[in-house]
C-alpha cells in the first residue's frame, strides 16, 4: 500500500464574490485512508469536493492531489474520480450505457468493456444494468453514480454524500465498496452529515464551519471533544431514579425534553461525565431500579459536531 | 495559487473530441423528442407528397404548389418552401437549442467536465453531434418528399419559375441544390440555438431563441423593407433559393444569404462559445448569464445586421424594395412565353420559339396616384404577343400579386381561350390550362430596366 499522502493542502482559499467558501483550509489525506468532511450547510464542503475533482481552482494556498501540485481547473491527474452534488447521470440512457459512455470518453479501449459489468456488480446493480436511469430511486442513482467512479479504478475517489438516499442495505453496500478500496490503497474523502457513516467508515475527519477547518484528525479524538453528553435513562420506576439521579454528584437531571417525554414520560434526561453514569447505574440497583436503557440522547460525534459548529443552539441540522 | 513543490503541474488528458461527439450523439438519439423528429422527418414529407399530389385541389399558395399533380418533384420544394417557413427553425430550436441547457436541468455539467475535462471538447462535441443530427432531419425532409413526389407523380420535368420546362435531370439537380442552400440558414438558426442555450441556462427562453428570432423575421419579411435590409436577414436564404429556378438563376440574392446567412452562423456559434468558456461550473446557482445576453449576445448579432445593411447599400445597385414595373414587366413576359409554348404543346398547335412571340407586358400598380413599385397585389398587367404568319397582336391579361420577397402569383383575367380559365381543352379532353394562374419570382438586386 502506498503511503504517500493522496491530497496535501494547505491554507486554501476560494471565494464566489462576497462569499468566502474556504478560508485557509488544510487537509491531509493519505492513501489507503477514508477522510471524512463534515460541517453545516455551506461549510464549504461541496467547494472543497470541487477543488479535488479538478472543477474549479483555489484563489490561494496550495493543493497537491496524488503528489502532483494542481493549478489549474481541470488539470487533475488521472486517478480521481467522483462526484459533487450527486451524480450526473442521463436518465434518457440505460445504467449500462452511462457507464459505458463514461469508460468510452475516459478512452478505455473494448479490452476494458468488462470493467463496466464489473462496476456494476460491485454496487449491486447488474439486474438493472439495461434498465434506464429514469425509473431508478435516489438510492440506486448514487450506486451507479459509485460505480462510474469505480470504473476509473481511482486513486482519489471523492464523494458527496454517498449514502444520500440509501436504505440499510444500499447503506451497507456502499459501505462494503468503501471498504474494499481503502483496504486497496484508494484514498477516499467523502462528506456527509450522517455522523453514523463517518463514524463506521472514516479513520479521520475534518470538520468544517463557514469554510474554516474546526476539527481535523482521528474520529475517536472528534468524540472526545464531545464534552459532557446528554444520556435518556428509562428504568422501572421513574420517580425513584429521579431522586437517585437528583442525589448522584456530577449529573443533573435536566428538564424534560420535549420529543423524549412525549414519547415516553418515563424517559430521564440527565447530564455527566462518564464516572457520574457509572455511580448512578451502582446507586440504581442498589435502590432496586431496575435499569432498562441508557443511552447518548446524541452520539459523541453528533455531539461534537453541534458543540464544535455551533449548530447545537438551534434544532436546524437534522442529519436524519 | 502558490506551487512550492518540485514536481511539475500535470497536464490534463481530455478526452478525445470523437469520443465526446459519439457521446453527445448517443445523448440525443436516445431522447423520445429527437426519435420522433427523426420518424417525422423522414416519413411524413413522403406521405403528405404522395397525399396531396393526388389531390385535385392544390396548395397553390405556397410556391410550386400548384405543379404537385405535374411533376414529383414539385412536392418536394413545397416542403422546402414550408420548412423554410417553420420546420427548419423549429428543428434547430428542439436540437441545437436544448443540447446545452439539457445539461442543466439533469445537473451533469461537474460529471461531463471530470470526465471529459476540457470545456473546450464538450463545446465542439455537442456542436458537431447538434449539427449532425440537424443534417440527417434535414435529408429526411429532403429523401422523404423527393421519394414520395417522384412515387405518387413520377419523375418528369419541372415548370420553374420563369416559366421554363427543367428536364429531370435538371430537376433533380436543382432540387438537391435548393435543399443544400437552405442548410446556410440552418446553421445560422443553429447557432442561435446553441447561443440561446448556452447563454439562458436552463430557461425556456434558450429553446425558443430559434423559433422567435424565425418568428421575428417571418413578420419583417412581410413588410415593405429595402431590398438592403432584406438581404441583409440570416433567413433570406430561405427565400432566396427561388431563385435556381429562373433562367439565368437568380444568383445575386442567393449568394449574399448564403454568405449572410453563414456570417450568422459563425458569429452566433464563437459568441455562444466564449460564454460557455467563461462560465463558472462551480456556481450552483447559475441560471444563464441573465441581462448580460443583451451585451453578449443581441447587440454582437445586431452590429451584424447593420453592417450587412451598410456594405449591401453600398456594394449593390437595386434601392428601395427592388421591386420595380421595368423587372416586374420583364419576369411576366418571359414567364408568359415559356408557358405559353407548354400551353401551345397541350393544344398541338404548331412550336412557337420565345422569340417568335416577342412577349412583352405592361403592367400598372394601383390607379395613377400609385407609384408603379413595391409589393402589393393591386398589379395590373397586359401581356401583348404576336404569333408567327399574323398581323394581329395577342393580349391577355393579368393581375399579380407581389410580395415583398420578390415572389408574385399571376392571376388570368382573360381572354378565356387563353388565360381565363384554369383548363383548356386538347383534342384529348380536358387539361390544365398553364397560362391561367402561375408563379414567378423578381430579382431584387437586378438593375432596373429601361420601362
Amino acid at each position: 500500500m502506498q503511503t504517500s499522502p493522496a491530497v496535501r493542502g494547505r491554507a486554501i482559499r476560494k471565494s464566489f464574490g462576497d462569499v468566502v467558501a474556504l478560508d485557509g483550509v488544510d487537509l491531509d489525506v493519505a492513501s489507503g485512508q477514508v477522510h471524512g468532511l463534515v460541517g453545516p450547510n455551506g461549510a464549504g464542503k461541496t467547494t472543497l469536493l470541487g477543488l479535488l475533482l479538478g472543477l474549479a481552482v483555489a484563489d490561494g494556498g496550495s493543493l497537491e492531489i496524488l503528489g502532483t501540485p494542481v493549478g489549474r481547473t481541470l488539470a487533475v491527474p488521472d486517478g480521481v474520480a467522483g462526484f459533487v452534488d450527486g451524480p450526473g447521470l442521463y436518465p434518457s440512457l440505460t445504467a449500462r450505457q452511462n457507464l459505458s459512455a463514461l469508460a468510452a470518453l475516459r478512452g478505455y479501449d473494448a479490452a476494458r468493456a468488462g470493467a463496466v459489468d464489473d462496476a456494476l456488480e460491485q454496487v449491486g446493480l447488474t439486474d438493472v444494468a439495461d434498465d434506464r436511469i429514469r425509473g431508478f430511486s435516489l438510492g440506486m442513482r448514487q450506486r451507479l453514480g459509485l460505480a462510474a467512479a469505480l470504473l476509473t479504478t481511482p486513486r482519489l475517489l471523492v464523494l458527496d454524500e454517498p449514502a444520500n438516499g440509501l436504505d440499510p442495505a444500499g447503506t451497507r453496500h456502499v459501505h462494503r465498496v468503501i471498504t474494499e478500496l481503502a483496504d486497496n490503497g484508494t484514498a477516499v474523502v467523502l462528506s456527509s452529515h450522517r455522523m453514523d457513516e463517518l463514524a463506521a467508515l472514516c479513520t479521520e475527519v475534518t470538520l468544517l464551519s463557514t469554510g474554516r477547518v474546526v476539527f481535523s484528525g482521528p474520529v475517536s479524538k472528534l468524540a472526545a471533544e464531545s464534552g459532557e453528553l446528554d444520556y435518556r435513562l428509562l428504568t422501572s420506576d421513574p420517580a425513584a431514579a429521579r431522586q437517585v439521579a437528583q442525589e448522584t454528584p456530577g449529573l443533573r437531571v435536566l428538564p424534560g425534553r420535549d420529543r423524549l417525554e412525549r414519547l415516553d414520560p418515563g424517559v430521564l434526561v440527565v447530564r455527566g461525565p462518564v464516572p457520574a453514569l457509572d455511580e448512578l447505574v451502582v446507586r440504581l440497583v442498589r435502590a432496586e431500579v431496575a435499569v432498562r436503557e441508557l443511552a447518548p440522547v446524541v452520539t459523541p460525534l453528533e455531539a461534537a459536531f453541534l458543540a464544535l459548529t455551533g449548530a447545537g443552539q438551534t434544532d436546524e441540522e437534522d442529519p436524519r | 495559487m502558490t506551487t512550492t513543490v518540485a514536481p511539475p503541474e500535470v497536464t490534463a488528458r481530455p478526452a478525445p473530441v470523437l469520443h465526446g461527439y459519439r457521446f453527445e450523439l448517443v445523448k440525443l438519439l436516445s431522447q423520445w423528442r429527437i426519435r420522433l423528429l427523426l420518424l417525422a422527418c423522414w416519413i411524413a414529407p413522403a406521405g403528405f407528397v404522395a397525399a396531396v399530389s393526388l389531390q385535385s385541389t392544390l396548395p397553390a399558395d405556397t410556391v410550386f404548389g400548384r405543379w404537385m399533380n405535374e411533376t414529383g418533384w414539385a412536392g418536394s420544394l413545397v416542403v422546402l418552401d414550408f420548412s423554410c417557413s417553420w420546420a427548419l427553425p423549429l428543428l434547430t430550436a428542439l436540437v441545437a437549442g436544448d443540447i446545452f441547457a439539457a445539461e442543466d436541468r439533469l445537473g451533469t455539467w461537474r460529471h461531463l467536465l471530470v470526465a471529459v475535462r476540457s470545456p473546450r471538447r464538450i463545446f465542439v462535441a455537442k456542436g458537431l453531434a447538434s449539427l449532425t443530427v440537424l443534417l440527417i432531419l434535414v435529408a429526411g425532409l429532403c429523401a422523404s418528399s423527393v421519394a414520395g413526389g417522384l412515387a405518387a407523380v413520377g419523375n418528369r420535368p419541372l415548370i420553374g419559375l420563369d416559366g421554363h420546362l427543367l428536364s429531370t435531370g435538371d430537376a433533380a439537380g436543382t432540387v438537391l441544390l435548393a435543399w443544400a442552400c437552405a442548410l446556410a440558414p440552418t446553421l445560422a438558426f443553429a447557432g442561435v440555438g446553441l447561443l440561446g442555450s448556452v447563454a439562458l441556462g436552463r430557461s425556456p427562453m434558450g429553446l425558443l431563441m430559434p423559433a422567435l428570432l424565425a418568428f421575428v423575421l417571418q413578420l419583417a419579411q412581410l413588410l415593405p423593407l429595402p431590398v438592403a435590409v432584406q438581404l441583409a436577414l440570416p433567413s433570406h436564404a430561405f427565400l432566396a433559393w427561388r431563385g435556381l429556378f429562373t433562367t439565368p438563376a437568380q444568383a445575386g440574392p442567393l449568394l449574399i444569404g448564403l454568405v449572410v446567412s453563414l456570417a450568422w452562423a459563425v458569429l452566433a456559434t464563437a459568441l455562444a462559445y466564449r460564454l460557455f468558456l467563461r462560465r463558472d461550473f462551480t456556481d450552483l446557482t447559475y441560471d444563464g448569464a441573465g441581462r448580460r445576453v443583451l451585451v453578449t449576445a443581441a447587440l454582437p448579432l445586431a452590429g451584424l445586421v447593420a453592417l450587412a445593411v451598410v456594405v449591401l447599400a453600398a456594394a449593390t445597385p437595386a434601392q428601395g424594395s427592388g421591386i420595380v414595373r421595368g423587372k416586374l414587366q420583364d419576369s411576366l413576359a418571359t414567364a408568359y412565353a415559356h408557358l405559353y409554348r407548354l400551353q401551345t404543346q397541350e393544344l398541338h398547335r404548331p412550336a412557337v420559339t420565345e422569340a417568335q412571340l416577342g412577349a412583352t407586358a405592361s403592367c400598372d400598380k394601383g390607379d395613377s396616384r400609385v407609384a408603379d413599385e413595391g409589393p402589393g397585389n393591386d398589379w395590373r398587367c397586359v401581356v401583348s404577343w404576336r404569333l408567327p404568319g399574323a398581323t394581329a397582336v395577342g393580349s391577355a391579361i393579368y393581375q399579380l400579386d407581389v410580395t415583398a420577397d420578390g415572389r408574385y402569383v399571376a392571376d388570368g383575367d382573360g381572354p378565356k381561350e387563353v388565360n381565363g380559365y384554369f383548363q383548356v381543352r386538347t383534342p384529348t379532353g380536358d387539361a390544365p390550362n398553364p397560362l391561367w394562374q402561375f408563379d414567378g419570382n423578381v430579382d431584387l438586386l437586378a438593375s432596373t430596366p429601361k420601362d
